[in-house]
């Protein structure tokens, strides 16, 4: 899979003149960029109209009369069929769930990671391989014992149980990508930092985790973009008052009762997927790197 | 050395919270759901053993047989679709084309969003009154007919339209990196000797990527198998209960038919069904990588 980060430049042969072989490429590309496109524009364009253009139709066509009114609504008063609040509670929740599961679950990845590549001790391969294992099956396998467990500590439906589920889960791919880059830092390196008496956290923290700035930046990537588009652990485990905003969306969107208010839900999707999409413009060719390297995750 | 790591306490200290996270979250939940699948358990789970009566049950349960044929029809078809989509895509993004970056953040930006934004984005595009066949039809062409979330027998193909699109991207990008890692000399000397360019795909490049598709299936069938949130968002599981998921009904009936014994035997049927795909794939791509010497 490091094969994925390693080139960037275009090969293959060159390109010919305009042959009717390359009218057709650019009519292939240009049909699939509009299959990728269209509804996003859809989804944009209903989002700015008002009801009585949605129930017109024309799903393809400018607004007549543009307005942000949907947005303000799916912000603050869109019903989720118990309450009329809007999805900026569940963009409030998602923030506290994803910020601290971000920065536990990556430094418990790098932690794992530095262990069983600098310090071998008995076991720690299997241990890996179950967790490795374990990334591959559904998670339904886990979820009901995991919530009799949760249930039974008195944690069940809390922040605490969200933060640390994700840490479970995300674990195997925050592993796996901590430990392919510390086994290809020199070992001599980790020797010569023995040698001048630094111990195992004075190594992790000082030497081996600022070396994988690159390693930690994909992780963040992936772990923002992943925990804030989660929604089978939101729903089990976070609890009414912690739900995430994908979450709510579905309530909203999939529990109403009555007319149904496209324009309002489409801004709602819209605004959900804002911060993966942020993340994804802003990071780039980043991005690529991190599905590549997380993509175990499935 | 051995000796000054072992009086070293630190390292094992750092790492026995891992064994117990492992062992019990990985390990001990799933002995516990394959447990749960020989008792009778309704809500809460209680150790009153009943055989293999819950299998029995499972399989002459018209919801599972409904949710274990959707899902084969659903993942054969959604990674086959991917494929092709993701490899066509990346061959024409391999020819030198303009704004090849532009084109490429378009392909994959759908797959940087959630499952559920997905479901419902197709779930309002496919809406018979409101979607598609509306739109065509206002455009004067009355006979187009595109009913699939409505159409018990189809519903479940729905999901796939979605799953392509959300998922193409990824299959994009690997073979992309797939493409462009294999030795240009290649083309030339396909190129001294005639061969035309789809034969050089067809014969060489596409055996030698094999890895890479390998790779590439591994990750959609993963994928497919978890299908959940994007079957919740785009059809609900319906209409009726057509396009129910393995996934959905081990859900439902834990948390809203509260029956604990049928469900853990439908992870149990999972675990198996993906552990005989799985695990000799595991086995080949970590453990021989391992011995090759990193």
């Amino acid at each position: 899979m490091s094969a994925l980060t390693a080139q960037s430049s275009p090969r293959g042969p060159k390109p010919k003149r305009l042959t009717p072989a390359r009218v057709g490429l650019y009519g292939f590309v240009a049909m699939s960029c509009l299959f990728f496109l269209a509804p996003l524009y859809v989804m944009i364009i209903t989002s700015l109209k008002p009801m009585e253009e949605v129930r017109l139709g024309y799903i393809f066509k400018w607004p007549d009369s543009p307005t942000i009114q949907p947005w303000i609504d799916a912000w603050s008063s869109a019903c989720t069929g118990l309450a009329c609040e809007g999805i900026h509670s569940g963009f409030y929740n998602s923030i506290k769930i994803t910020i601290p599961s971000v920065m536990v679950s990556i430094f418990a990845g790098a932690l794992f990671g530095y262990c069983l590549s600098f310090w071998k001790m008995k076991g720690s391969n299997f241990l890996f391989g179950l967790l490795l294992l374990g990334a591959f099956l559904p998670y339904q396998l886990f979820i009901y014992p995991l919530v009799r467990i949760y249930a039974w500590a008195g944690a069940y439906g809390t922040m605490f149980n969200i933060i640390t589920v994700h840490t479970i889960f995300g674990l195997p791919v925050m592993t796996l990508l901590f430990r392919n880059y510390f086994s290809s830092v020199p070992i001599e390196l980790f020797k010569a930092a023995r040698v001048d008496g630094a111990g195992f956290w004075r190594i992790f923290l000082s030497v081996m985790l600022p070396l994988a700035t690159p390693v930690v930046i994909v992780a963040v990537i992936l772990q923002v973009t992943g925990i804030w588009n989660d929604f089978l652990f939101g729903t089990v485990f976070a609890g009414q008052n912690n739900w995430p905003m994908t979450v709510l969306l579905n309530n909203i969107v999939n529990t109403t009762q009555g007319e149904r208010h496209y324009n309002i839900d489409m801004a709602a999707t819209i605004l959900t997927a804002a911060v993966p999409l942020t993340v994804y413009f802003v990071s780039g060719r980043w991005f690529v790197r991190g599905i590549a390297a997380g993509a175990v995750k499935g | 050395m051995a000796n000054k790591r072992r009086r070293n306490l630190a390292p094992v200290l750092a790492i026995a919270p891992f064994w117990v996270l492992i062992l019990v979250a990985y390990l001990g939940t799933m002995l516990f759901t394959i447990l749960m699948s020989f008792t009778n358990s309704k809500t809460l789970p209680k150790l009153e053993f009943v055989g293999l009566k819950q299998y029995q049950r499972l399989f002459t349960t018209d919801l599972w047989i409904t949710a274990s044929q959707n899902i084969w029809a659903f993942s054969i078809l959604l990674i086959l679709i991917s494929l092709t989509v993701g490899f066509l895509l990346a061959v024409a993004l391999d020819q030198k084309i303009r704004a090849e970056d532009t084109i490429r953040t378009i392909i994959l930006y759908p797959y940087a969003m959630s499952f559920i934004v997905t479901g419902l984005i197709w779930q309002w595009l496919l809406n018979p009154q409101l979607g598609l066949q509306k739109a065509m039809h206002d455009l004067g062409w009355e006979s187009f007919s595109f009913t699939w979330t409505q159409d018990p027998s189809m519903a479940i193909y729905s999901i796939i339209i979605g799953g392509v699109w959300q998922g193409s991207g990824l299959v994009m990008a690997i073979m992309l990196a797939g493409l462009r890692s294999i030795d240009q000399e290649i083309w030339k000397a396909a190129k001294i000797d005639g061969i035309p360019d789809w034969r050089v795909y067809i014969s060489i490049v596409i055996p030698m990527m094999r890895p890479t598709i390998v790779t590439a299936v591994v990750l959609m069938s993963l994928g497919a198998v978890k299908a959940y949130d994007i079957v919740v968002a785009l059809t609900g599981g319906g209409p009726g209960s057509s396009s129910f998921t393995p996934a959905l009904f081990i859900m439902n009936f834990f948390f809203t038919r509260q029956n604990v014994g049928l469900g853990a035997a439908a992870c149990t049927v999972v675990l198996v069904v993906v552990s005989v795909f799985f695990v000799p794939w595991f086995y080949y791509e970590y453990f021989r990588e391992e011995k090759r010497g990193h």
